[in-house]
């Protein structure tokens, strides 16, 4: 799922400061499961800016809301009624999200509170970790189910690369090198005999080297 | 034992301070408190094993949020106490009883007294 973390309050309130109606908008999908803004990280935030601008002697009406998805126009439609009232929206979607409701809502700006930051897992709750980059061509059948892309920091398609140091990368001593974690599952597999087969240059234009992707589906179109 | 604690302070009575929330602390704050301790038992001494540790660390977080919005982080703590340290519980109202009349009045209280009832609505 996309995870994401909260924005430092002093950016967020440079953002709204000089707007007095807002919209606090949150996202029950990926950014509610880690805990970034889910209806209840809407609520912290928006409690968080009330003292602060009633403590500035500018009290702003700062209402709380969370949509199903921000990230599906349905779900987007559901604010129409009410989104005038409003002289900005603060949501705490992922990017998607965020740019989904602002294309919607043309002339109501429309701000981040929240950094999206990767696609990743819950290895505990409040540790997630990233474990792919969406390079739109998955290649896990060929490394024992560990991305070289996601968790290697050069993305070496043959590694590892020389700086491998006690199974930790040489970027991060904390980190894990995405290799040597290939290496071993491979061996757990007895499938070390992949490493006589390299891997061939990968064809990035299915990654952001290709542009802006788009999925096509015209079996689901209605 | 009948001790005697300020009478300014309101008890809100929860099974496990694992219960308290973030945003019950800052709804707190938001309503005009002037101050907020966190009463939880001893640590080690849990009935639900963490909750007064899960307390602290919500407690840490509702502490940087105050300080960033301007109230400082003194209006907030938190103590570990058991059920049968009464006189300890007396002590720590008296405690937090001074140190909130050293910092005053609320300032969001003092704010929102200051303004026509409708602009401090909030909407959920």
């Amino acid at each position: 799922m996309i995870r994401a973390v909260g924005k430092p309050l002093e950016e967020v309130i440079g953002m709204v400061q000089d707007y007095p109606r807002i919209l606090v908008a949150g996202c029950d999908g990926c950014v509610t499961v880690c805990e970034a803004g889910g209806l209840k990280e809407v609520k912290v935030l928006a409690a968080a800016l009330r003292l602060y601008f009633t403590q500035q002697g500018e009290p702003k009406q700062i209402d709380e809301t969370s949509l199903t998805r921000q990230c599906d126009k349905e779900y987007l439609a559901q604010l129409g009624d009410r989104i005038d009232g409003y002289d900005a929206v603060l949501s705490l979607a992922c990017g998607c999200g965020v740019q989904f409701l602002a294309d919607m809502y043309t002339t109501k700006p429309v701000y981040p509170g929240v950094d999206t930051t990767f696609l990743g897992v819950t290895e505990e709750r409040g540790v997630y970790t990233e474990r792919c980059q969406a390079c739109g061509r998955c290649i896990l059948a060929d490394t024992g189910g560990v991305c070289p892309i996601a968790r290697c920091s050069k993305r070496m398609l043959n590694g590892p690369c020389g700086g491998s140091d006690k199974g930790k990368c040489e970027v991060n001593p904390e980190m894990p090198c995405g290799w040597q974690l290939i290496y071993e599952r491979l061996k757990a597999l007895g499938q070390l005999d992949r490493f006589e087969q390299p891997i061939t240059p990968k064809d990035w234009t299915t990654s952001r080297d290709g542009g802006v992707r788009k999925i096509v589906r015209e079996d689901l179109r209605v | 034992m009948r001790l005697q604690y300020p009478t300014d302070i309101r008890i809100i009575q929860v099974p496990c301070t694992g219960k308290v929330d973030i945003i019950h602390l800052l709804t707190a704050f938001e309503e005009g408190a002037d101050g907020v301790f966190v009463a939880g038992c001893l640590e080690g001494d849990c009935h639900f094993l963490e909750g007064n540790l899960h307390a602290k660390k919500r407690v840490q977080r509702v502490k940087e949020i105050l300080d960033k919005v301007g109230l400082g982080v003194g209006r907030l703590e938190m103590y570990n106490l058991s059920a049968g340290m009464g006189p300890r519980f007396a002590e720590i109202a008296r405690e937090m009883d001074q140190r909130i009349r050293e910092l005053g009045p609320s300032p969001i209280r003092k704010a929102k007294a200051s303004l026509p009832k409708a602009e401090t609505e909030m909407r959920v």
